[in-house]
C-alpha cells in the first residue's frame, strides 16, 4: 500500500529550514523543543475534535468547554493535594498528578456524554444550528466555571518534579516540554493503534468516510458516535490539564482562546484525519515558536499564513478524508 | 411464480417537499433476480433506499421474509440479511480492499472458502487485496462493492446500477458474476438503466414511472415486446440498447 509521507516529512523539513535562519544551535534546539511540545498539546486537544468533525459531521464549537473543564478539574485536585504536588519527591508528585489527570479525563468525558445527548443530538445534520447551540453551550459552561471556581485567574504552579530544565551544552529544554512530547507521542501512538489495529478503529475510519454505508453494513453508528464524542472530550480534558500546567495558570476562557489554534490544526490536517491533525499540530507549534523568535510582529498571523499555504497546496488539508 | 421474499404495498416516500414514491406496489420473488427499470427520476434509487431504511416511508407496508420492516433502522434491516450496494458504490476509499471486506463480515474474519469463491468471481480483488480501495479503477470498485455485499451469505441483495460508468468489457465480467450469484439462493433486486444488462440477467422485471410501478412481469416477455419497451422506457431504453 502506497503511503503519502510528504506532509509528515514537512515537519522535520520546517525544523531544518529554520536552523540557518535562527543561526544558533542552542536557541534552535530550545525553540524546536518548545514548538514540538506546544504542537503535541494542541494535538491532544484537537484530535477528538477532528474525529467528531469527520465521523459525526458535527461542528462542535463547545470543544473548548471540555478543555477548560478538564483543566479546572485537575487544578482542583492539585490544589487540594498541594503538599504532595509541591513535595521534592517524584512519588509524592505522582500521587497528586495521576488523580488530577484522571479527574480531568473523567469530568470532561462525562460533560462530553451530556453534551452529545442533550445539545448535539437534536441538531445532527444542521450545521447552522450546531454552531449556534455549541457556541451557546460553550458560553454556558464558561459561566458555570465562573460560578463554581470564581472569575479570577487561578495560578497553577507545576509540581516540583516537572519544573527545571535539561541542559545540553548551551541549550536548555524544560522538563515539562519533554513530558508534553512524551505524552503527546503516547496519545498519538495509542490512537493510531486503536484506529488501525482494532475493529472499532476500522469502524471509526469507515464511519468518517461514509457513516450511512457503515449503517448499511449492519453497524449501529449512533453508539460509535457517542463513544467517539466521549473519548474526544476526555482527550480535550487531558489536553486542557497539559495546557494549563504549561501556562501555569487557568481562566474560564482558556478553552475558547485555544480553539482558534485547534480549528487551524483540524483544517490543516484534513477534517477527520488523525495523522493529518498530528502533522498539522506540530507544524503550527513549530511555526509559532520560530516566528515568535524571528519576527515577533508576524507571530500572531503566522499560523493563519501557514493554513493559507497548506490549503493552497492541498485544498482539503494534508490528509483529506475520502468522503 | 415463487412466493415473494420482499413485498411493498402502497409505499410513499417524501424527501423534503418532494413526494418521490407515490404508492409503490412491488413483489420480489424468492431466489430470483428482479430488475427495477425506469427513466431517470422515476424513483428507483429512492425505492431501494426506502427498503433499506435510509429514507423513511411516510405510508405503506414493507414486508421482508414474513416480517414488517417498515420503521426498522438501517442496521437492523441489514442484520436481517439484507445487503445494499448504492449507486456510488459506498466504498471506503481510505481503507484497503481487505479492510473493506473485513468490515462487511460482521460475524468475524471472512470464511476462506467463500473468499476463494469471491476471488473466482472478481480476480482483481485478490491482486489488490492490500491496496487502498480509493486507488482501484471504477470497475474494480464496483467489484469490491458487490463482493463486500456477499462476503457473508445474504438473503436479499439490493444493487443500484451496477453497470453505471463501466466499460463494455467490464460489464461482461459483471454479467458473468451476477449469473454465478444467481446459482446461489440469494434473492436480488437490481436497479438498472442498461437494458442489455437487465435483459441478460433478469428473471422478473418491474418498471417505475413517476414514483409508481407501472409494469411488472417476466423479463423475457418485456424483452420480446418492443412496443411495450418503447412505451414504458422510451428514449432512455434506446440509448442503452
Amino acid at each position: 500500500m502506497k503511503r503519502d509521507w510528504l506532509p509528515v516529512v514537512l515537519v522535520p523539513a520546517l525544523a531544518l529550514a529554520a536552523l540557518p535562519l535562527v543561526a544558533s544551535l542552542p536557541i534552535w534546539v530550545t525553540l524546536t523543543a518548545a514548538g514540538l511540545a506546544m504542537g503535541m498539546m494542541i494535538f491532544m486537544m484537537a484530535s477528538g475534535l477532528t474525529l467528531v468533525f469527520g465521523l459525526m459531521d458535527v461542528m462542535n464549537f463547545a470543544h473548548g468547554a471540555f478543555i477548560s473543564v478538564g483543566a479546572y478539574a485537575a487544578a482542583s485536585v492539585l490544589i487540594a493535594l498541594k503538599a504532595e504536588a509541591q513535595a521534592p519527591s517524584l512519588a509524592a508528585n505522582l500521587a497528586a498528578i495521576v488523580p488530577a489527570v484522571l479527574a480531568a479525563i473523567a469530568l470532561a468525558g462525562v460533560l462530553g456524554w451530556f453534551f452529545e445527548r442533550v445539545v448535539i443530538r437534536p441538531v445532527y445534520g444542521d450545521h447552522l444550528r450546531q454552531i449556534l447551540v455549541t457556541m451557546g453551550g460553550l458560553i454556558v459552561v464558561e459561566q458555570l466555571i465562573v460560578v463554581v471556581w470564581g472569575p479570577d485567574m487561578i495560578p497553577l504552579p507545576r509540581p516540583e518534579s516537572l519544573g527545571g530544565a535539561f541542559v545540553f551544552g548551551d541549550a536548555a529544554i524544560e522538563r515539562y516540554r519533554v513530558l508534553a512530547v512524551v505524552v503527546g507521542l503516547a496519545v498519538f501512538g495509542a490512537m493510531w493503534l486503536a484506529l488501525n489495529r482494532t475493529r472499532i478503529g476500522l469502524l471509526v475510519r469507515a464511519g468518517v468516510e461514509n457513516a450511512e454505508m457503515v449503517e448499511s453494513l449492519g453497524y449501529r453508528i449512533r453508539r460509535l458516535f457517542v463513544g467517539v464524542f466521549v473519548a474526544g472530550s476526555a482527550l480535550a480534558g487531558l489536553g486542557g490539564v497539559m495546557w494549563a500546567m504549561y501556562q501555569e495558570s487557568l481562566t474560564a476562557q482558556m478553552g475558547m482562546q485555544v480553539m482558534v489554534l485547534i480549528f487551524i490544526v483540524v483544517i490543516i490536517g484534513g477534517l477527520g484525519s488523525v495523522v493529518g491533525c498530528f502533522a498539522g499540530a506540530l507544524l503550527v507549534g513549530l511555526t509559532a515558536n520560530y516566528t515568535g523568535f524571528l519576527a515577533p510582529k508576524l507571530a500572531l498571523g503566522s499560523n493563519i499564513l501557514l493554513m493559507v499555504l497548506v490549503l493552497l497546496w492541498r485544498p482539503r488539508g494534508l490528509y483529506p478524508v475520502g468522503k | 411464480m415463487p412466493e415473494a421474499l420482499l413485498s411493498l404495498s402502497g409505499v410513499n416516500t417524501r424527501i423534503g417537499q418532494y413526494h418521490i414514491l407515490q404508492g409503490v406496489d412491488l413483489e420480489v420473488p424468492r431466489g430470483g433476480l428482479t430488475m427495477l427499470l425506469g427513466r431517470n427520476g422515476a424513483g428507483k434509487t429512492t425505492c431501494l433506499r426506502t427498503i433499506m431504511g435510509l429514507w423513511r416511508a411516510s405510508a405503506g407496508r414493507i414486508r421482508y421474509a414474513d416480517a414488517e420492516i417498515h420503521g426498522l433502522k438501517t442496521p437492523d434491516i441489514a442484520r436481517l440479511g439484507v445487503a445494499y450496494v448504492p449507486e456510488n458504490m459506498g466504498i471506503f476509499a481510505g481503507l484497503t480492499v481487505r479492510e473493506n471486506m473485513l468490515l462487511a463480515a460482521r460475524g468475524g474474519p471472512p470464511d476462506e472458502k467463500r473468499l476463494a469463491w469471491i476471488f473466482g468471481l472478481f480476480p482483481a480483488l485478490e491482486k489488490f487485496w492490500h491496496a487502498l480501495a480509493g486507488n482501484l479503477s471504477g470497475g474494480q470498485k464496483q467489484m469490491l462493492a458487490i463482493a463486500r455485499a456477499i462476503v457473508e451469505p445474504r438473503k436479499l441483495l439490493l444493487v443500484d446500477e451496477p453497470s453505471k460508468g463501466l466499460a463494455p468489457a467490464i460489464i461482461g465480467n459483471m454479467i458473468e458474476a451476477f449469473r454465478e450469484l444467481k446459482r446461489t439462493d440469494t434473492t436480488m433486486l437490481v436497479v438498472e438503466q442498461n437494458f442489455h444488462f437487465a435483459r441478460s440477467l433478469g428473471d422478473t422485471v418491474a418498471v417505475m414511472d413517476s414514483g409508481r410501478i407501472v409494469h411488472a412481469g417476466r423479463m423475457d416477455a418485456l424483452a420480446a415486446d418492443e412496443a411495450l419497451q418503447a412505451r414504458l422506457l422510451g428514449l432512455s431504453l434506446e440509448a442503452h440498447q
